[in-house]
């Protein structure tokens, strides 16, 4: 295994994928060193920099990682001395209590034996930290954790470069005001904190694979990165069921991307998907990741969400639906997250299961929920039940309200084409 | 997008490993779990495969229309596939990162292939 020497051209693209695999661990290191994810980014920065400089003559080294990392412990202790010698001065004025914690030299020495796992979790909890609002956290696990530029993340959210810049750069001040600490959760901290983790990944995920607005139904880099930040975490923390039920959910959910859009770019509904096209290789992922949250104990929401998947995932064609196992399923999910959302989730389970007259009940009694005023899928569901009863004046009524309450195009055209089936 | 990785071993049909109970000793099979590990923990790794050796496989070729068997082992080829890597990445430097990061060995190549994605496809169909 030798050094090979992209040339200059390629060398850029070549770090920047170097970047993308050791950034975690990289600004993970360092944070716990200078306790600064701010600083540690910057440390990092600087480190590339330099790879950018010295690579394309010296070929990448052997352990890119470690070259990185050594080079930004470097610059790391430069700082900390002239920081240090200007707090000497300072010392005569009295030294300022927010430098307690500040580091020195022996923790540098001693980091380089931490932890690496530790280091990834710590900066992870870190950037989904529950005291930042839900965009910046993502944009911040996004930058910091998964190594993407500020430009590829205002083209994953379709904001402007500016917008993203500056969510980081509050959330890098507000963590540093707060001084959260870099660490794992333990006690009764972990629960809410990873609850906080995984909420950000799936986030991030159904940014990519449910649009909210615009033309584009998927952007399914967006559920890659979101996936792989899953599987690390998974592998980080193997004994948490939850996080082996959110990949399994996400790798099932992916599993159909490519047969969740027809040849116009119009939305295809799960039972009337083309399942010779879903994705083996991602529902033999999400089986196995569901396996083993199953086999830790109590199945939490990811988990039973993922289950659920998996009813789908493994029948053949749609009329091999375990609807059965999908009412149960709900049950248990209405039971542990009462929501109007799962309930309605619910009904639809029912009404396969058992018809459409038992279904149109439970949705009836969702009409009056504030929740559910503006959701365009209660009204989109109930046509769907009032049409199999035979009841089609009110269906396209429904039809009509949920059209004006949804704003998204594709989503739009298949209600149109409901409506004119009708 | 996706990637695989292609091991094209630089060894003959006879030195081809098939006992796997013995190979799990090996050192050089050690180190590729290794990175097999590092692989997965990276989230980048979507599947792998390790191949017997052609004794135990077939040909399968096609002329005129017709398929015509010929059984292993293939002696006759220089360059056999001796398993793959099925990896997830953001574009085709990371893949080669990763193929670079291959505990290999002296004249083992890796063909680093992106995947089709089956979505375009149907979108362009």
């Amino acid at each position: 295994m030798g050094a090979h020497a992209p040339n200059r051209a390629n060398a850029q693209r070549t770090i920047d994928a170097v970047w993308r695999i050791e950034s975690a661990r990289v600004i993970g290191g360092l944070a716990r060193i200078v306790h600064d994810i701010g600083w540690a980014e910057d440390l990092a920065q600087d480190a590339l920099v330099a790879a950018l400089e010295q690579w394309p003559q010296s070929g990448i080294p052997d352990n890119p990682g470690a070259w990185l990392m050594a080079t930004a412990k470097h610059r790391a202790i430069d700082q900390l001395r002239r920081r240090q010698m200007a707090e000497r001065r300072h010392d005569e004025l009295g030294r300022r209590q927010e430098r307690e914690r500040s580091t020195n030299e022996t923790d540098l020495a001693a980091a380089a034996d931490d932890d690496i796992g530790d280091d990834m979790l710590s900066l992870l909890f870190a950037t989904c930290h529950p005291m930042l609002s839900a965009q910046a956290r993502a944009a911040l696990t996004l930058r910091l954790f998964g190594g993407l530029t500020t430009p590829e993340i205002a083209r994953a959210f379709l904001v402007s470069e500016a917008t993203v810049a500056q969510r980081v750069v509050r959330a890098k001040r507000t963590l540093a005001e707060a001084h959260v600490p870099l660490e794992v959760p333990t006690g009764p901290e972990l629960g809410p904190r990873l609850a906080s983790v995984l909420e950000v990944i799936y986030l991030i995920f159904n940014e990519g694979y449910s649009a909210t607005a615009g033309e584009n139904w998927m952007r399914p880099a967006l559920c890659e990165d979101a996936l792989r930040v899953g599987r690390i975490l998974a592998e980080l923390m193997p004994g948490e069921a939850e996080i082996h039920g959110l990949v399994a959910l996400m790798e099932i959910q992916a599993s159909r991307s490519r047969s969740r859009v027809g040849a116009d770019g119009e939305p295809v509904l799960l039972l009337d998907q083309d399942r010779s096209r879903w994705d083996r290789v991602l529902i033999g992922r999400g089986l196995r990741a569901l396996a083993r949250a199953e086999a830790l104990g109590t199945l939490g929401p990811y988990t039973l969400q993922a289950a659920i998947a998996a009813c789908h995932a493994r029948a053949l064609t749609a009329d091999q639906t375990d609807w059965g196992r999908i009412v149960a399923l709900y049950d248990a999910l209405a039971q542990l997250m009462p929501s109007p959302v799962v309930e309605l989730n619910r009904a639809v389970a029912v009404s396969m299961a058992y018809g459409p007259e038992a279904a149109l009940e439970l949705v009836d009694a969702l009409i009056d929920d504030n929740a559910l005023a503006d959701y365009h899928l209660l009204p989109s569901v109930r046509a769907d039940l009032l049409a199999r009863l035979g009841r089609v004046d009110e269906a396209r009524t429904e039809l009509q309200r949920a059209l004006e309450l949804t704003h998204n195009e594709p989503e739009r055209l298949l209600l149109s084409q409901r409506l004119a089936e009708l | 997008m996706r990637f695989m990785m292609i091991m094209i071993p630089n060894i003959s049909e006879e030195e081809w490993p098939s006992d796997p109970a013995a190979m799990a000793e090996l050192p050089e099979f050690i180190a590729m779990g290794k990175y097999n590990d590092e692989l997965t923990k990276a989230g980048v790794l979507l599947g792998l495969d390790g191949l017997e050796p052609t004794a135990k496989g077939a040909r399968v070729s096609f002329a005129a229309g017709k398929p015509s068997v010929t059984d292993g082992p293939f002696t006759e080829a220089k360059e056999l596939i001796g398993g793959y890597w099925l990896i997830q990445a953001r574009s085709k430097e990371e893949a080669v990162e990763w193929a670079s990061r291959c505990p290999a060995n002296d004249g083992d190549i890796i063909e680093v292939r992106q995947i089709f994605d089956m979505g375009d496809v149907g979108e362009a169909a």
